[in-house]
């Protein structure tokens, strides 16, 4: 059980994460994928969090890591019904479609 | 025996992060994270953290992520299809321009930061269900009870979005 | 020995018994609703039915797998595949019995003793909504995507008061490691009434039970998978193997499900009676059954079961004398008791599924929902305010 990991590269797995998470945000055009590129970048701050916190030897990352994990829960809840509620008025779930308030 | 697991999970969490923002279909998509959110769970338990692993598969992987595949399969979501007025040199421009920042990012992290720490498993062993809740209860109160408010704004806004007009 | 062998050979116990245990849960649920409706139940297949587990193992087995056109072939096998490896996990953290030393080898009766065990338990159960919810989508057919729907909204609903109901004792006990909460049970309050948290936590107990019925997927909570509303659901399109997979998963959820009340609330593998009469309680349990038997099976104008009951009588006398004998042998008897209350109280808890089986109605769905968020959270909520206003003014 010797030979540990150096904590550089936790990080770099979470930055690894958070950019394919804005990439994702960025490049799909799937209203709930989009939602779900959101979730991934916020996986990818709750490792960096518990990370430093192993790194700081305090539990106050964890803390931080689950209320960033409840306000996820309280964001999705609520985004997925306004999503429900764009497909009953619009039809359709392409964000680029949803553009009638544009110019 | 830290490394290997720390490199299969790895691998796996960028597996999947990479597939969801490939696949077209959402419900794959949606699988993808769900396997991202495990293989954080074993780098958190990795890092110490055995109360936030479970907290992680409990609510993110078992409740929130059930709501997504709900909605998804309630809309019956489709595969998404090229759209025709975005330029496909663009994707593939950004995609190398992507992997090229993501590289910079990396070497500049492992560059500054000390390269003596370094996460062995079982190292620490402060982050139990005792610790985080002694925590929780007593210097993070108040924001213990304001999250606990929002949940409950959030619930109703989301029973009262999402009902049926009669 | 080296912890990986082991570890090894406990999995390998483990897993084998537990199989074999699915297979005859099947038969002693068919049994035990025959005899319900006043009827036989299988009777044929070998004496008195018992090879009727394995006629049907050889059937799911040799029978053709269809896979309907047009499905998306990743999650249609994913999903039985998922739920029969999920409901097998969550056994690996519940422990049978107590610590034991054979011969230089000391080692607990459990795979893995974790000190997250519940959180462990209630994290498998919540991932394996996914079974249900892929199982039903794939299949690509109305009724099954329907069910599968229902049942995993039924599934969520209710493990917020399973999880609440699960929480009350924790606050007794303040561990989640389950070794630890068998061990508060031990004891005995006024020399013969037994410590087991069932005693202050009725209600959490009844919400529990009530909780495992509609998470299990049982009746009266079975209306995803009735056979007369949606033409057997979410597995509609599932045959053979993967058919036998959902219902493997589905007794082994329901084994976990009573494990793990016999762990929280009726004290695990402790026995209910003070130490010197209760080694004799397997002891005349077993002989007496075992003379019954063998009288009521040689009596001469008996013209069914000549030959089944007085074997059946002849085997619960051989498990009273090793039960006698094992007084003799400590290590053997710490064995022998503990497997005795612990399988006996699961099996108890098992035919209470049974038994409702064969005794309610289904709820409707509307009704199911209704009576999760409207009666057993308010129900398991209260429970909890209580048990932690006791346990705080008690610490005063």
């Amino acid at each position: 059980m010797s030979g540990g990991v150096p904590m550089s590269w936790y990080l770099i797995l979470s930055a690894i994460l958070f950019g394919l998470g804005v990439a994702g945000f960025i490049y799909r055009r799937n209203i709930i994928t989009v939602f779900m590129s959101i979730e991934l970048m916020l996986n990818a701050v709750n490792l960096t969090f518990i990370t430093f916190s192993y790194s700081l030897k305090q539990v106050d990352g964890h803390i931080f890591s689950f209320f960033v994990m409840v306000v996820a829960a309280a964001e999705a809840a609520v985004g997925l019904a306004i999503i429900l509620t764009v497909f009953k008025n619009r039809e359709t779930l392409m964000i680029d479609e949803v553009s009638s308030m544009k110019y | 025996m830290t490394a290997l697991i720390f490199f299969i999970f790895a691998g796996i969490a960028v597996f999947c992060g990479i597939s969801l923002v490939a696949q077209t279909h959402p419900i794959a998509s949606a699988l993808s994270l769900i396997g991202v959110m495990g293989s954080l769970a074993i780098l958190y338990l990795q890092l110490g953290g055995e109360f936030i692993a479970a907290a992680q598969v409990i609510v993110y992987a078992g409740a929130i992520m059930v709501l997504f595949v709900f909605v998804i399969m309630l809309l019956n979501a489709g595969a998404e299809g090229t759209s025709l007025n975005v330029s496909q040199f663009a994707k593939y421009a950004g995609i190398v321009l992507l992997a090229a920042f993501l590289g910079l990012i990396s070497f500049i992290i492992q560059a500054t930061l000390p390269k003596t720490e370094s996460v062995v498993f079982g190292a620490w062993d402060g982050g139990t269900a005792a610790d985080v809740g002694r925590k929780l209860f007593t210097s993070y109160l108040l924001p213990f009870e304001v999250t606990s408010v929002l949940i409950l704004i959030a619930l109703v806004g989301a029973v009262v979005l999402a009902r049926k007009e009669i | 020995m080296n912890f990986l062998i082991l570890s090894l050979i406990k999995a390998a116990i483990v897993a084998g018994v537990l199989l074999t245990t699915l297979a005859y849960l099947q038969w002693i649920e068919r049994k035990v609703i025959g005899h319900i409706q006043l009827r036989v139940g299988p009777y044929r297949v070998g004496p008195h039915g018992l090879l009727q587990p394995l006629a049907d193992v050889v059937k799911l087995i040799t029978k053709e797998g269809i896979m309907p056109a047009n499905v998306n072939r990743l999650f249609y096998l994913l999903a039985p595949f998922l739920a029969v490896s999920l409901a097998l996990i969550s056994i690996s953290v519940l422990p049978f019995g107590p610590q034991i030393t054979i011969g230089q080898v000391t080692t607990y009766m459990q795979l893995t003793d974790l000190s997250i065990g519940v959180l462990f338990v209630l994290a498998v159960s919540s991932v394996g909504v996914y079974a249900v919810a892929l199982g039903g989508w794939a299949s690509n057919n109305k009724y099954s995507l329907l069910g599968g729907l229902r049942s995993s909204a039924q599934m969520i609903s209710y493990e917020l008061p399973l999880a609440l109901a699960v929480a009350a004792p924790l606050l007794l006990v303040n561990t989640l490691s389950f070794r630890e909460i068998v061990e508060y049970q031990n004891g005995f309050w006024l020399g013969f009434i037994p410590r087991w948290n069932i005693f202050p936590q009725v209600l959490g107990f009844s919400v529990f039970l009530i909780a495992a019925f509609a998470e299990t997927n049982r009746v009266p909570f079975d209306l995803p998978e009735a056979e007369n509303e949606l033409v057997a659901g979410f597995h509609t399109e599932y045959s053979s193997m993967s058919f036998a997979a959902f219902f493997m998963a589905e007794y082994a959820n329901m084994v976990t499900v009573t494990a793990v009340a016999t762990l929280l609330f009726l004290g695990g593998w402790k026995a209910p009676f003070p130490e010197p009469f209760s080694s004799f309680i397997p002891i005349a349990i077993f002989g007496f059954a075992g003379i019954i038997a063998v009288f009521h099976g040689m009596h001469p104008a008996r013209r069914k079961d000549k030959y089944t009951l007085p074997a059946a009588g002849v085997v619960f006398l051989g498990l009273a004398a090793i039960f006698a004998g094992s007084l003799f042998v400590p290590m053997a008897q710490t064995i022998l008791m503990a497997l005795f209350w612990f399988c006996g109280k699961v099996l108890f808890l098992l035919f209470v599924f049974i038994w409702v089986r064969g005794t309610l109605p289904r709820f409707r769905y509307d009704q199911l929902m209704r009576f999760a968020w409207v009666v057993l959270f308010p129900l398991a909520m209260v429970n909890l305010l209580i048990t932690a206003l006791v346990v705080a003014l008690e610490s005063k």
